[in-house]
């Protein structure tokens, strides 16, 4: 059982890296507790995979250390940390069947035959796997390749936690649902920590409890699906979570708080004596796309914009906004009333946010 | 002793015994006949590049090596040419007698030469080809053929039908579709191919020497002439080997990159 | 894959059947033809049917170089295809290194096999070759010109200096079509370098061996002027192997009619050894 600890961790492919742009990964520090289900959620290029190969042991960080719980497993090779992986193409032994596929791992470690026998029984219901026990492996399907690349891993009884890069990524559509709920099933069967690599915002959502989201070689948050949906503490987090991605629009310092083309934009209190004591210019409000109030008449505090398009997604719509030469996008339900041409938006407070060099900053009220 | 260092030690002694022969050559070539029959020495004591002026003085000599190049590359050519779309039918299209038609093709390359000898001499003097280039290519075309085939076959399988069917929605023409987007996609295939063909015409002599009396004459069959009346001259006979070594060279040398990825043959 | 039926593709394969149907099926016919005559001259031909088959057959020259022609090419397989594999395992698999590697081994392939005879007939003799004259100064009586073991043994090795580059060269290609993660998955399963070797790489190593197993074979099979360079076939004709017996009957003796017979036998033996090695490589795949 492991609780594994990421400390002052950053990794460069290049021997002397000299700027920022040269690390792979970031100085970090992390923790994925014991037992946790866990996302690392992040477009392509942003780090994830490496992060994963640094914590199992395939890749060796280059600055400071892994944590498995409270020792030091950096020397330690993959087979030695007590952890499975499961990869983005099904890695199987095609010549073996699927049997010995699962008892490999077992047989490699000198386990008695009975025990293997048992042990592999055991994997291989749970994974609905035993009516092709004796099936080559090589002529499996997708789904069921990837379901022995991690029956491999569940046939320990030492693993203690299981890494999954991308492990859906050539299963076919109507199975994803079934195998990521199997996962599910799995986890909370085995008390294992699972981390899981993606960069579908939905598969991480529904698999973890709590997402890890990278960028740039950081992780820029750390929470629950609904904390990095409504509170994004960056505007990566903003973008790139939900769909459409979050409205932002930049702004400058007024009186009562912030403005942009000459239209005011009110902040709380908190908020605007926080703004009066940092120097930066680079000042954004963000509000997602499900929180933009919209409506066919004028109410106070609402600006007026033009409808530039509409998008009909059946239990929802999308309507692009234009405000003062800036895009705007609103999610509509099905029975609102949808403005034609014209129409007045209006930013509930609770749900506008301020960025400041990228960053949330939020006030004392909250 | 770790297992890195093991086999790069193994790898090394496998090399050096693939270069110490032809060192071994190279080192003669660089002599005189006295002191190749002297004693046995590992590096030439007295160094001459009169066994090279012999060969690049003598036409006799050097047009041997002209002719060995020219019916090669006629060779490679005519592969290529008639291979290339071949293997694109295999690979994409069932037609009547496909598969025996490909069986049939492969099972050239199983017949010896040794046993093509006699017809070939009678057949290419019948047709007025005996002592050209072309009729050694066109008999070597039968080795090397079924091969290419075979290999540009399996390249061909590997590359999705999708590409295809796109080229011609954006309105590539079979031709354009083929030269531009297709044969670039299999350049592997294609650098492995023309390998294999420069190797079996290259080494292959005894087809090569049937074939050809004087004109078209292969610096091989030509280094048999190296026996006189005062016995083998081995310094010549030395110089003419490693000159046949260099060609082989830049062929290495130009289908390197390919070699790690073509040499499967598209069979992985 | 699923292919398009189209006939059409007819004229795409039409140059390479006319061109082979040139080369081979005229000889071939030619051969035929003389297999079952006797021939005196241009004009006086007698149909003999399947004397010379019979001939041939009993032969002791053919049954001896026929022999000797198993022996040779079993022990070219045994020998070069485990030392490919071994060759290929042990290269470096990226970087300057890898490529001056490629290009090393590569280089016995395209020397002109007469030159590859020359080499090994220098290389090995006693008084100017440093093999032979190394092998004698340690106190090996060795000789290949007069002992037929010595002069089997450097034909063997001239061989396998000669080929074994080719099966570590497919090899080669077939091991880097291993994706990383087998490799990670396997250190993750705790798999013993035996066992990454027997599960992961000789698997996958299968396709391209086949191809090593059948090459080496026709070709050894088919050996002619390296050994005709290197011993003449001698001492004796201990190293007198298939298509050396059947060139001394057909351009040396004139023995057109037994040669043709020769030819036909030899042509499908070859075909029959391939087509066994074939079948039982890809059945066993099946059956496991």
């Amino acid at each position: 059982m492991a609780e594994i600890h990421l400390k002052t961790l950053a990794h460069s492919y290049s021997a002397n890296p000299q700027s920022d742009t040269e690390y792979a990964i970031r100085e970090m520090d992390h923790v994925w507790d014991q037992g946790g289900a866990y996302a690392l959620l992040g477009p392509s290029g942003c780090g994830k995979s490496t992060l994963l190969n640094i914590i199992s042991g395939l890749l060796s960080p280059s600055e400071g250390e892994v944590l498995f719980d409270g020792q030091r497993v950096n020397e330690l090779s993959p087979a030695e940390r007590n952890i499975a992986q499961v990869f983005q193409f099904p890695v199987i032994y095609d010549s073996m069947t699927v049997f010995d596929n699962l008892a490999f791992p077992l047989r490699n470690m000198k386990v008695r035959e009975s025990k293997v026998q048992k042990k592999v029984l055991e994997i291989a219901e749970i994974l609905e796997l035993q009516d092709v026990l004796k099936n080559k492996a090589k002529n499996l399907t997708a789904d069921e390749k990837q379901k022995v690349s991690m029956g491999r891993g569940l046939v320990r009884d030492d693993v203690s936690a299981i890494l999954f890069d991308e492990p859906l990524t050539v299963i076919d559509p109507h199975l994803k649902w079934k195998l990521r709920r199997k996962l599910k099933q799995i986890h909370e069967q085995f008390n294992l920590t699972m981390v899981y690599v993606t960069h579908d915002q939905l598969e991480a959502a529904t698999f973890a409890d709590k997402i890890a989201l990278m960028y740039g070689g950081q992780i820029v948050q750390f929470g629950t699906p609904r904390e990095l949906f409504e509170k994004p503490n960056h505007t990566f987090v903003g973008y790139f979570i939900g769909s459409p991605g979050m409205n932002f629009i930049e702004v400058k310092r007024s009186e009562s708080g912030v403005e942009f083309d000459g239209l005011k934009v009110s902040l709380d209190e908190g908020l605007q004596d926080f703004l009066e004591q940092i120097p930066s210019s680079n000042l954004k409000i963000g509000i997602r796309p499900e929180f933009v109030h919209v409506s066919v008449e004028s109410i106070t505090g609402s600006y007026e914009c033009a409808v530039t398009h509409v998008e009909d997604l059946g239990t929802y719509k999308i309507v692009t906004l234009d405000l003062k030469g800036r895009s705007l996008k609103a999610r509509l339900d099905e029975d609102q009333q949808v403005p034609e041409h014209k129409a007045y938006v209006s930013f509930p407070k609770q749900w506008l946010k301020l960025y400041v060099d990228e960053y949330l900053v939020e006030g004392d009220s909250e | 002793m770790n297992k890195q260092t093991k086999k790069k030690l193994g790898i090394s002694a496998y090399i050096f015994f693939v270069l110490l022969p032809i060192y071994w050559l190279l080192n003669m070539s660089f002599k005189s006949n006295e002191e190749i029959l002297g004693t046995l020495t590992l590096w030439p004591e007295n160094f001459t590049f009169d066994n090279y002026a012999v060969i690049f003085t003598d036409p006799t000599w050097y047009m041997g090596y002209v002719n060995s190049m020219l019916y090669v590359t006629m060779n490679m050519v005519i592969t290529l040419v008639v291979a290339l779309p071949a293997a694109y039918a295999f690979s994409r299209y069932k037609f009547t007698g496909d598969k025996h038609l490909f069986f049939w093709l492969l099972t050239n390359r199983m017949a010896p030469p040794a046993v093509f000898l006699l017809p070939f001499f009678q057949l290419y003097s019948s047709v007025g080809l005996f002592d050209t280039h072309l009729a050694v290519a066109l008999a070597h075309c039968l080795f090397s053929v079924p091969l290419a085939v075979w290999i540009l076959e399996g390249f061909m399988s590997g590359v999705p039908r999708e590409i295809d069917e796109t080229a011609y929605i954006d309105g590539y023409s079979f031709h354009k579709f083929f030269i531009k987007i297709f044969l670039p996609m299999i350049g592997s295939g294609i650098g492995v191919t023309a390998f294999f063909s420069f190797m079996f015409s290259w080494v292959e002599l005894l087809l090569a020497r049937t074939l050809t009396s004087v004109e078209a004459k292969p610096i091989a069959a030509i280094m048999t002439r190296t026996v006189g009346a005062t016995g083998i001259d081995w310094g010549v006979l030395s110089a003419a080997g490693v000159l046949t070594i260099i060609p082989g060279l830049l062929v290495i040398w130009f289908v390197r990159n390919h070699v790690a990825k073509g040499f499967a043959l598209g069979r992985v | 894959m699923n292919k398009v039926e189209n006939n059409k593709a007819w004229f795409l394969v039409l140059p390479v059947v006319l061109l082979v149907a040139f080369s081979a099926v005229v000889p071939l016919m030619t051969v035929v033809n003389y297999s079952v005559q006797d021939i005196f001259d241009v004009n006086t031909a007698y149909f003999v049917g399947a004397e010379w088959y019979r001939e041939i057959l009993q032969d002791p020259r053919l049954q001896d170089s026929l022999v000797r022609q198993f022996i040779f090419s079993f022990f070219v397989l045994l020998i070069e295809i485990p030392l490919g594999i071994a060759v290929a395992l042990m290269m470096p698999t990226k970087g300057r290194g890898a490529s001056l590697c490629l290009i090393l081994l590569a280089i016995p392939l395209l020397i002109p096999l007469n030159v590859v005879g020359t080499i090994w007939q220098v290389f090995g003799r006693t008084d100017i070759g440093l093999f032979g004259w190394a092998l004698t100064s340690i106190g090996i009586d060795y000789n290949y010109a007069s002992n037929p073991i010595d002069a089997w043994f450097t034909v063997l090795l001239m061989d396998v200096w000669h080929w074994t580059s080719l099966v570590a060269l497919l090899c080669y290609s077939g091991l880097r079509a291993i994706p990383d993660a087998y490799y990670q998955a396997a250190s993750i399963d705790r798999a013993s370098g035996w066992a990454i070797f027997r599960y992961i790489q000789l698997p996958k190593l299968q396709s391209v061996l086949v191809i090593g197993v059948l090459l080496r074979f026709m070709d050894s099979f088919m050996i002619y002027t390296e050994p005709f360079v290197l011993t003449g076939g001698g001492p004796g004709n201990s190293t007198t192997f298939l298509s050396q017996t059947l060139t001394q009957m057909a351009i040396g003796q004139f023995d057109v009619g037994p040669a043709a017979a020769f030819s036909l036998i030899y042509f499908l033996i070859v075909l029959l050894v391939s087509w066994l090695f074939f079948t039982t490589i890809s059945h066993l795949d099946k059956a496991k």
